[in-house]
């Protein structure tokens, strides 16, 4: 790998981390904005913009780095109890986690310098930051140092214990050289030298470095940038930088008031009492030693202070920093990042290993305990390799919120908005598709569903309208709702416009459902005002087809005058589906086992009727042999699958019953992607392929055709 | 034993890692035999670590044969040097 590509893949870690810092910057400022005394949201917020100015540095992307230590250090003064969170404060701070977004993703882009546009805008938006940093009681942005625990005296006092290689002198590195240097970055106020490693007279070699140094300094320089000093003699010196005695109190202090962190090693580093090199170095004399005597590690904090790198009183305080952090932990520490390739593909492995588990199932009967164990296995194995795909929708409903205010406050409207059921799992890809949707259908209720308060106040309901957005498992699948308390829907206002468009016709019956799914129709909007805000490019056409591609359905339901409801049911995951096997001639088809309902006997009837009476209700039904135009006689008892779809029950006549299946989604090649009724196909364990019917478009294709032909029938 | 006075060393140039040696063999050979030794460095321009050290050896073998060791007066750079080492300079007497 060429360092260009360590490169890159060093920037793509950043960008997705940093995407998720901005993240959280942005829900945390909203968080604020309702609570503005909420320590632990400080926190999270003021720590994402810290580690966003890190990162950036590390890649060199000096206007990031700038631009979020302005933010950085307006979030400090909150966080100190200096400045109060103000809605005027987090109107100006979330354009800049904006412009943050913006610039990572020139990043991403692959640009790592930011034109001139973004340096103005970056600009800008500081100066609006400028009063908070002007009332703030301390000193301004640019004399906090930008090294790590600033918010304690810039300058401090530091011992160190210089003990030089025997070689220095002979590799021309002087010692006193050194403490001459580090009287340039600070003050050096003691020094004593160590003469005890001289060897008796005849055996000292002049050329050899026997002396040690005690330095006292003062500065305002980081430990790091102290340590960077000896930078070149590191290797065969013994360098110890540690704070002077009368400074322990105020890392302690430094300490104590740190945001979380379940690492030891993250607490010293960032508290300034351990550089990185230093930690690393423990960290290898954790791991020798451990070798060495094959035992247990000793705990890192012992080694810092038995080594001399830390004083025993910081570690003890980082110690109990870190052993509260225990118990507060929070969820993202728990986490770890995949390549979603490497998901994918062991998805795509347990999937083969479901087929050929599904092929020795089929194949013999009598399996034996080993087999049903080997099938248990298995089935779990498939359910956690899909859990691994799976993430809570929450994260993504709660993006909205930033929406939703945004959209208020350019309407003049008040509308808050309840989250619920953030926690329901699905599929991550999932979850990307959906999301431009549901930003649709947000700002579609906002911007003509939801009233303004003054017509809210007429109409007799509060002026603050609600907008939910509730998430759930229904058999298999996941309903998201976005629901608001407004108008509701105009029956007689779409059909107007329908037969407007030419999308019925005028003499046209329809039920009030019908008339509702028209608002779906390609081309169809009933907004008196067309506002910027929902005139995205995309039509709730769009929003259909999108959901419709993810194997999902839509519906409205609505009630004048008290609002809507829009209701998304996806499926979890597109990798695997539970799937019936049936068989029609030689063909072999499987149908979603979540719309099955029941399955009953054909009853015997005259040919060509294409519904049955089950249990005293007409049930329609689609025989499969007809429509994918098998060849062959139809068995002599059919049986009937019937599947439900949006409410409506339909038939599906076939020849045999080969029983439940799981079975791995393989897609149709784009040479097929024109076919409606078919969602995808199967390799079956006898090697056969078997074809997954979509349900949804099978059904309504049915009954438009049924529909045609009666028509034409009374014709 | 009668009381003498300590032989004199003046050193100038150098006391580096280009003439320690010398000047370590030089020191060395002047302590036996003598009451003492007083290093004259108002002469020697530029003093680095190996020098330092030399001088911190020789003073140390002094003390050994319980001999009295003094550096006599030492300019500028130098003279800070050896007061950082403790090194003190004695005024001429």
């Amino acid at each position: 790998m060429s360092a260009d590509d360590d490169m890159r893949e060093a920037l793509d870690t950043f960008v997705t981390e940093a995407r998720d810092l901005v993240q959280q910057l942005e829900e945390g400022l909203l968080e604020l904005e309702t609570h503005p005394s909420a320590a632990e949201t400080v926190n999270t917020v003021f720590r994402a913009a810290h580690t966003l100015k890190g990162s950036s540095g590390l890649f060199g992307l000096h206007h990031l780095v700038q631009f979020t230590h302005v933010v950085e250090t307006v979030l400090g003064f909150v966080r100190e109890g200096e400045l109060e969170v103000s809605p005027g404060l987090v109107s100006a701070l979330l354009p800049c986690a904006d412009h943050i977004a913006a610039v990572i993703e020139t990043v991403a882009g692959g640009r790592l310098d930011v034109d001139a546009a973004d340096e103005a805008l970056g600009a800008m938006l500081l100066t609006e930051l400028q009063p908070y940093l002007v009332d703030g009681p301390d000193a301004p942005a640019a004399e906090r140092g930008a090294t790590a625990g600033e918010s304690t005296a810039p300058e401090r006092a530091w011992q160190l214990r210089l003990r030089f290689g025997p070689d220095s002198l002979r590799n021309g590195m002087d010692p006193l050289s050194f403490l001459r240097y580090l009287g340039t970055i600070g003050t050096v106020t003691g020094v004593t030298v160590d003469a005890d490693g001289l060897p008796p007279a005849d055996e000292m070699d002049p050329e050899t470095c026997y002396l040690a140094f005690e330095v006292r300094l003062t500065t305002g320089a980081a430990k790091a940038d102290i340590e960077a000093v000896f930078e070149f003699v590191r290797e065969d010196s013994d360098i110890r930088i540690v704070p002077a005695e009368e400074h322990l109190d105020t890392y302690v202090r430094a300490i104590r008031a740190m945001p979380e962190s379940d690492r030891l090693g993250d607490v010293l580093i960032n508290s300034g009492a351990v550089t990185e090199l230093e930690m690393d170095e423990a960290l290898r004399i954790q791991k020798e030693q451990a070798v060495r005597k094959g035992t247990q590690p000793v705990p890192i904090g012992e080694i810092l202070v038995e080594h001399g790198i830390v004083p025993r009183p910081i570690v003890d305080a980082a110690l109990n920093r870190q052993r509260k952090t225990a118990e507060t932990r929070s969820q993202d520490t728990q986490t770890i990042r995949i390549d979603a390739a490497r998901l994918d593909r062991l998805i795509d492995l347990v999937g083969e290993l479901v087929i050929a588990q599904s092929s020795t199932g089929l194949g013999s009967g009598a399996g034996g305990e080993a087999q049903g164990e080997l099938m248990r296995l298995v089935d779990e194995v498939r359910h956690s390799a899909l859990a691994l795909r799976m993430v809570p929708i929450g994260t993504t409903l709660r993006r909205f919120e930033r929406v939703v205010r945004d959209v208020c406050l350019e309407l003049g409207k008040e509308v808050s908005l309840v989250i619920t059921g953030g926690d329901a799992e699905m599929d991550k890809a999932l979850v990307e598709r959906i999301s431009d949707p549901l930003l649709h259908l947000v700002r579609n209720s906002l911007d003509h569903g939801i009233g303004t308060p003054a017509e809210r106040r007429r109409q007799g309901k509060s002026t603050q309208g609600t907008l939910r957005l509730n998430a759930y498992h229904d058999a298999g699948s996941i309903v998201i709702e976005v629901s608001d308390d407004g108008r509701g829907l105009d029956r007689d206002r779409i059909l107007a416009k329908a037969v407007e468009r030419g999308v019925v016709s005028a003499d046209a019956v329809l039920s009030d459902q019908e008339v509702y799914d028209l608002i779906f129709e390609p081309g169809f909007s009933t907004a008196e005002t067309v506002s910027n805000l929902s005139g995205r490019g995309v039509g709730m056409d769009v929003v259909r087809r999108n959901v419709t591609a993810l194997r999902g359905s839509i519906e409205v339901d609505t009630t004048r005058g008290l609002g809507t409801t829009i209701r998304i049911r996806l499926p979890l995951t597109l990798a695997i589906i539970d799937g019936f096997l049936v068989g029609v001639g030689p063909s072999s088809f499987i149908v979603p086992l979540d719309r099955v309902t029941e399955i009953v006997e054909l009853p015997a009837g005259p040919l060509g009727r294409d519904c049955m009476n089950l249990r005293g209700e007409v049930l329609p039904f689609i025989r499969l042999r007809e429509i994918f135009d098998i060849p062959g006689e139809p068995a002599r008892r059919q049986s009937v699958v019937i599947v439900e779809q949006s409410g409506q029950r339909t038939g599906l006549v076939v020849d045999a019953l080969l029983g439940e299946l799981q079975t791995v989604i393989k897609p149709l090649g784009v040479l097929f992607s024109h076919l409606k009724c078919i969602s995808g196909s199967t390799i079956l364990g006898s090697g056969e392929i078997a074809l997954i019917l979509d349900v949804g478009p099978l059904v309504a294709d049915h009954s438009e055709r049924e529909h045609i032909r009666q028509v034409q029938r009374v014709a | 034993m009668t009381a003498r006075d300590p032989r004199r060393i003046t050193l100038d140039g150098e006391l580096t890692i280009m003439t320690a040696a010398a000047h370590k063999d030089r020191l060395l050979s002047a302590l036996p035999g003598n009451d003492g030794l007083r290093v004259d460095m108002s002469g020697v321009e530029e003093i680095d670590t190996a020098g330092l050290q030399v001088l911190l050896l020789v003073r140390r073998e002094a003390q050994r044969l319980e001999l009295p060791f003094e550096i006599g007066a030492a300019g500028g750079s130098v003279a800070e040097v050896l007061a950082m080492a403790g090194l003190a300079t004695a005024e001429e007497g």
